[in-house]
């Protein structure tokens, strides 16, 4: 059972794409790869307004992940809280995850040649803080939610 | 080694407070200072690990070798360009005065600074890029209140309405500004959008108006006429605090509010809704006075009729409305030392770009750069010879570089002062590299408001080249034109201690939050007590205003179509996006990644016309035919026919900038002309009154025939 998952509040989302720039920083990556994206329908005027919705994708950490099994090293991992995260000592960067995923949401990092993935920031996440997205998120459009079993 | 440091961003002119953390003298972590931001950081503030690491940067001093914008530099020792710039202005002094040496900045509060080096050297040529941005907005609001523009702020988050004429405020993208944006709005606030264009503010807005570009004016004085006729403005405050208020009424008479819909080409069943909901949220209605409004040629009477709106609103000093940002002494407390306060005889020579003395009723303090060009060029009132740029770019601020080039080839030292390559600082005689924000340290700052504060800069980290922060590079210029006596500091912590010491608060003092509040409470004046308030001549809101009629302007002046643009021609407008600020972030390899080109947004209908597809390129042809270029094309129904719109900031040409060298298009290169328009009542250059011409590219998308 996944324990958490980020919500975006389009409403308060202005597409400033500042979420892609600090995973990338926290995460230290190069040119190339990005762990979330914000994106937007194309605008239609509704009742006067042109108007758009902002979707907030990053990885899905699917209850029975593709990418997980096909691993041939044992690099990408579930953790008991449902955080898929990619193991860096063990990953040999054959990229099978991002074959296996129906979205590609595994990529590559050139400069470690390693997959890299969204893990939530699991370290952040374990010293009681929130995703580096969620915690610098100019406008406090996402939000880091513990999901609970009703 | 793992240490928290509390700065201020730099990567552009907002300056949001930032908490940093450094291990080992690397940056791991930027954050928008929680107690003031909740962290919140946007897409460039995370970027600058990227700036700092980025070495598409000068790296130590540059003396060129090669013609001027040639590329051709000798890498030097700070003591060799700083002795080079010395003796080089020494003997410019000698021979024209101190008064043929001009200084520009960005402006923002560190201008102290720079103003003090001018006028300590003898001159009174301190300048910076306003009359390329928000001038005509300050000076409206001079004329109206007596106040500059931003002696007045926005209590946005407790407004019920707020109103934007073309100021795209969540993509121009202040953090805290935004942030009441959407406050306002998830608490039941309205926003109100006018622009030529839909814009990311637009998208949030409960009505919107897309109006004919240049129109903006008609709009303000349709509103003006509709809620005088509804009598739905605050008599009282009128009667209390307003002079000019039959006058208005006289002149508004024409201007209906069936007019502006017909003049602005907008329908008029929502714009009368529109009067009716400001009739019921007023006073806490914003109407923002615009920021960048060196646009049209009567912006300047646009901004002003946007601040009457204001004041008939009754807006001022209440909760939702404009209030008064507070200072040091509304809280009975000292404020901070300045430089300019050892500077005790200001420069006699009058200014050479006329303000003044040719133009009374302008803002003398930083004057009018453009104007600066006529004096370089004719040598009157007398020659200027150098010009110093410390982070102020003009040939990406102003329009027409090549004819500022022209200009410039008759002055003797150019010299910019910037973290990056600026287009100025590559066809200049010194570049002096400024450290990055992180690596450098700034004077202590007071930021007004509600609850001021006293905030500054702290490095982060060791500059990664030979560079030098602003406080020194200045320091080591006076001490070799002999007025070091106006830099009375070694070191930044001498000057921080002799700037702190009228507060009695200690550097120390900003360890807990990296700011220090004059006052636990919010400060609010009597409203019903603002006499004294406003430093217009007659001490009231002005809305005949004295200093205009003195210059023989008029206070309300009557409105005149814009031009509309000749076919197959379309009106330049420009504007920004949230992840840049401009010119001198597009080459951060971070948010190059994120944009990196512009495009040419053009109405879907004349694209048919023109045989042009989303995504084509398309010629883009300056008039007269001096600048072309190839930009691809972004077809949308969400523009104005008579528009075409570009990102700012694109189109660099400096070679060492390899992601930015020729990505996209600037439009400031195909303003040709426009550097001498210039609104006469209001200083701001017009920089949306020229056309170009558009047509499809022969340079096909889908065709090429190479092996």
């Amino acid at each position: 059972m996944n324990k958490y998952m980020i919500y975006l509040n389009s409403k308060r989302c202005i597409g400033c794409h500042g979420c892609e720039v600090h995973c990338k920083t926290n995460k230290k990556l190069p040119v190339g790869p990005i762990l979330c994206e914000i994106s937007h329908e194309p605008l239609k005027a509704v009742r006067g307004v042109p108007r758009t919705e902002f979707q907030f994708r990053s990885c899905y950490h699917c209850e029975d992940p593709y990418c997980v099994p096909v691993c041939p090293t044992g690099a990408m991992q579930k953790r008991q809280d449902g955080i898929v995260f990619v193991d860096q000592e063990k990953c040999i960067g054959c990229m099978a995850c991002a074959g296996a995923c129906p979205w590609g949401i595994p990529q590559y990092n050139s400069e470690t040649g390693k997959a890299i993935k969204c893990d939530y920031c699991m370290d952040r996440v374990d010293a009681g803080l929130k995703p580096a997205c969620v915690t610098k998120c100019a406008t406090h459009a996402l939000k880091f939610v513990t999901l609970q079993e009703i | 080694m793992k240490k928290t440091v509390w700065s201020m961003c730099g990567m552009c002119s907002v300056r949001c407070p930032i908490k940093v953390e450094v291990e080992n003298g690397r940056v791991e972590w930027i954050e928008g200072n929680p107690h003031i931001l909740k962290g919140a950081l946007c897409a460039k503030g995370s970027a600058g690990v990227a700036l700092i690491a980025d070495d598409e940067r000068p790296q130590q001093p540059l003396i060129r070798k090669g013609g001027r914008g040639a590329g051709r530099w000798e890498p030097v020792s700070w003591y060799t360009a700083l002795d080079y710039i010395g003796e080089k202005l020494n003997k410019i002094i000698a021979q024209y005065g101190a008064k043929s040496v001009m200084m520009s900045c960005r402006g923002g509060p560190w201008a102290d600074f720079f103003k003090t080096f001018i006028h300590g050297l003898g001159s009174p040529n301190f300048t910076n890029h306003d009359s390329g941005c928000g001038r005509n907005v300050h000076h409206a609001s001079l004329s109206i209140y007596g106040l500059g523009r931003k002696d007045l702020i926005y209590d946005i988050k407790n407004a019920k309405h707020l109103v934007l004429f073309g100021r795209n405020i969540l993509e121009s993208l202040r953090i805290a500004e935004a942030n009441q944006v959407l406050d306002m709005l998830d608490a039941g606030g309205r926003l109100t959008y006018v622009d030529v264009r839909q814009t990311m503010t637009g998208i949030k807005a409960t009505r919107f108006f897309q109006v004919r570009p240049g129109t903006d004016y008609a709009l303000a004085l349709g509103l003006i006429n509709a809620i005088i006729k509804r009598e739905a403005y605050d008599k009282e405050f009128i009667e209390k605090y307003v002079t000019g208020f039959d006058e208005l009424v006289e002149f508004i008479q024409p201007y209906t509010l069936e007019w502006a819909a017909k003049e602005c080409e907008v329908k008029i069943k929502p714009l009368q809704m529109f009067v009716e909901e400001l009739a019921g949220d007023r006073p806490r209605v914003v109407f923002h006075p615009g920021w960048m409004l060196s646009r049209y040629n009567d912006s300047f009477y646009a901004s002003r009729s946007l601040q009457i709106l204001n004041v008939l609103m009754g807006n001022i000093e209440v909760k939702g409305g404009q209030l008064f940002p507070k200072g040091a002494a509304d809280c009975g407390v000292k404020g901070i030392r300045n430089l300019s306060s050892l500077i005790t005889q200001k420069p006699a020579d009058k200014r050479a770009d006329g303000v003044g003395w040719k133009y009374k009723h302008f803002d003398k303090g930083p004057g009018l750069f453009h104007l600066f060009y006529d004096a370089i060029e004719t040598g009157e009132p007398y020659p200027m010879k150098a010009m110093i740029c410390y982070r102020h770019d003009p040939f990406n601020c102003f329009p027409d570089p090549a004819a500022q080039k022209r200009a410039l080839d008759k002055m003797e030292l150019l010299v910019s002062v910037d973290t990056h390559y600026s287009e100025f600082g590559w066809y200049s005689d010194v570049i002096l590299p400024e450290s990055a924000y992180l690596e450098r340290e700034s004077p202590i700052a007071l930021q007004k408001g509600l609850k001021p504060r006293l905030i500054v800069r702290q490095k982060a980290v060791e500059p990664k080249f030979d560079t030098k922060p602003a406080w020194w590079i200045f320091k080591q210029l006076a001490d070799r034109v002999g007025i070091g006596q106006y830099f009375p500091y070694n070191t930044i912590e001498e000057l921080w201690a002799w700037q702190l010491e009228p507060t009695g608060y200690k550097i120390e003092d900003f360890n807990a939050k990296g700011f220090v509040e004059l006052t636990d409470k919010p400060i609010m004046y009597d409203r019903n007590n603002l006499d004294g308030k406003f430093k217009t001549p007659s001490g009231k809101i002005e809305l005949v205003s004295k200093v205009l009629t003195e210059a023989g302007l008029p206070s309300f002046k009557p409105y005149v179509s814009p031009i509309k643009p000749p076919e197959g021609m379309f009106r330049l407008v420009f504007g920004r996006s949230a992840v840049n600020a401009h010119g001198h972030t597009i080459n951060n390899p971070l948010l190059y990644e994120l944009l990196p080109y512009n495009t040419l947004w053009i109405n879907k209908r004349e694209a048919s016309k023109l045989g042009i597809n989303d995504g084509d390129w398309v010629d883009v042809i300056s008039q007269p035919q001096e600048v072309t270029g190839t930009i691809r094309a972004k077809v949308t129904e969400f523009i104005h026919q008579d528009a075409v719109y570009m990102i700012h900031g694109f189109g660099r040409q400096i070679p060492l900038q390899t992601r930015a060298y020729h990505a996209g298009m600037a439009d400031q290169k195909l303003q040709i002309g426009l550097l001498k328009e210039m609104d006469p009542a209001g200083g701001g250059l017009c920089l949306c009154e020229s056309f170009v011409e558009v047509r499809r590219s022969a340079k096909n998308p889908k065709r090429s025939v190479e092996l």
